[in-house]
């Protein structure tokens, strides 16, 4: 089997229009969650979320892509542009036909369809735009990276909810791993910041109105963001002949059904998938230093995440640090696993570890190191990716130190 | 019977797939079969039905302001509810 590694990563979130900004603002604990701005919010009992603010597409792209582009596909596709530039790949020939894309979506383009159905049915119009179609289908994020960077091989998108874009690169893992693609860009976007998409969540009574803080004893609920992370898995000797920088290592994916209930997770689902990417991995527990935890912040999830890394772990649970850094830039549904990565990458390459902000009160039921508030140095050689989804679906990535 | 309580014992009879007549006034939502989402749903119903808005986290039911420990309970904080609105 073939080794993968990641070359090059990009993104844009809450907390930063590049991987950069993102970094620092997660080493300084900064929080990209505020007042929600978009028609019709003073009509949401949720009024909070990590948006991209100032972000104006006419900077980035003609009239004409805009046409086409939804907002998720705008962030897939200036997450891959930085990615990419980043691995100093150029995709032509032989390496484009073993190239391809898999990325992770929840709603697609949702956005357009929340504009076009308010336009049809409260509006009474009878005439949408062309390219609605192509502009919400969920796969219009990975096509239109694959026509800007000439990728031919294995191109498709993933929707499982929260757990998208982990099993996105957990494909994309697989896909070069056993020798079916060389390059896959990878990774998953989210644009649900719109008055349906939040009404929605809102309906589910699972959202916080003031603050997401994971592991806290008075954490009340999610908190949804938007935006885009995107990476580049390579084949590890390809990588090497052309004296590529190595990000990091991917060595291990698994991904279980919980088959048990449609939004309530559970222990041993969560459990068998964390042991599963160690096994994948075919590394002892001890050497995990740091999980990237799914940690929504609701009551639910945070008890079941830890009570599932404990009974994986057993005494080592105690000397790993978990954190979510949902706590800064929200819930990114089909894009999170992929912006989390950045904060795994960032604990093996710079040693830092990013923190769980608004934590505010022990929980017993998540009595774990959950790195509260403030960032912390530490050495970490292996870490761990959580995600598990409503409908019980889950994927966990191990990751190595380059 | 008041037809506020009326009206919610026929919302929780339904979710519970019961007929009212089987649904008591002392029985909790565990009693009666109805889970987490059942809750969720219920409430929804309630607050269509009597168009108010019901203050209620399912991060955390037992903290909520509304109280749903009981069939009773729960009639009871509607009527508040609804009389608030009147008022």
């Amino acid at each position: 089997m073939k080794r993968v590694v990641i070359t090059g990563q990009g993104t844009i979130n809450p907390l930063g229009r590049s991987v950069a900004e993102t970094v620092e603002a997660m080493r300084e604990g900064r929080c990209g969650i505020g007042p929600l701005e978009f028609r019709d919010v003073d009509r949401l009992a949720i009024k909070i979320g990590g948006q991209v603010k100032g972000y104006d597409p006419e900077t980035e792209f003609n009239r004409q892509q805009i046409a086409l582009y939804d907002r998720f596909t705008q962030f897939t596709l200036l997450a891959a542009r930085e990615a990419i530039a980043q691995s100093g790949l150029r995709f032509g020939g032989e390496l484009a036909a073993r190239s391809g894309v898999v990325l992770g979506t929840s709603g697609g383009g949702l956005q357009t369809s929340d504009e076009n159905y308010r336009s049809v049915y409260e509006e009474g119009k009878n005439r949408v735009h062309p390219f609605v179609v192509p502009k919400l289908m969920n796969n219009a994020a990975a096509s239109h990276v694959s026509m800007a960077h000439n990728l031919k091989g294995p191109s498709f998108t993933v929707a499982t909810a929260c757990a998208s874009s982990n099993h996105a690169m957990g494909q994309a893992f697989n896909l070069i791993r056993c020798g079916m693609a060389t390059v896959m860009v990878t990774g998953g976007s989210e644009s649900m910041l719109c008055f349906g998409g939040v009404k929605a969540w809102e309906g589910l009574r699972v959202m916080s109105k003031d603050a997401c803080r994971p592991f806290s004893a008075n954490r009340n609920g999610m908190v949804q963001g938007e935006g885009a992370g995107v990476f580049v898995f390579e084949e590890y000797e390809h990588a090497r002949a052309r004296g590529a920088e190595i990000l990091a290592e991917v060595i291990g994916f698994a991904m279980t059904s919980d088959a048990a209930d449609i939004v309530m997770p559970s222990k041993q689902g969560a459990a068998r998938a964390i042991r599963g990417a160690m096994q994948d991995a075919g590394v002892p527990f001890e050497a995990v230093g740091y999980i990237n935890a799914h940690g929504t912040g609701t009551a639910a999830n945070d008890k079941t995440e830890c009570a599932a890394v404990a009974d994986v772990f057993g005494a080592h649970a105690d000397k790993l640090m978990i954190s979510s850094t949902k706590s800064m830039h929200g819930h990114l549904i089909g894009g999170t696993g992929a912006v989390e990565l950045l904060a795994c990458i960032m604990a093996l390459r710079d040693g830092v570890i990013a923190p769980t902000i608004g934590y505010e009160e022990a929980d017993p039921e998540c009595a774990l190191d959950v790195v509260p508030n403030e960032a912390r140095d530490a050495k970490v050689d292996v870490v761990l990716s959580n995600a598990f989804a409503f409908g019980g679906l889950n994927a966990v990535l191990a990751l190595r130190a380059a | 019977m008041s037809d506020v309580a009326d009206k919610v014992i026929g919302i929780i009879a339904e979710q519970a797939v019961l007929d009212k007549g089987d649904v008591s006034m002392d029985q909790t939502l565990d009693d009666l079969g109805i889970d987490s989402l059942g809750l969720v749903e219920s409430i929804f119903a309630i607050e269509e039905a009597f168009d108010i808005q019901i203050p209620f986290n399912a991060n955390d039911p037992a903290a909520s302001e509304f109280d749903i420990s009981s069939v009773a309970a729960i009639v009871k904080a509607v009527e508040g509810l609804v009389a608030e609105q009147h008022a």
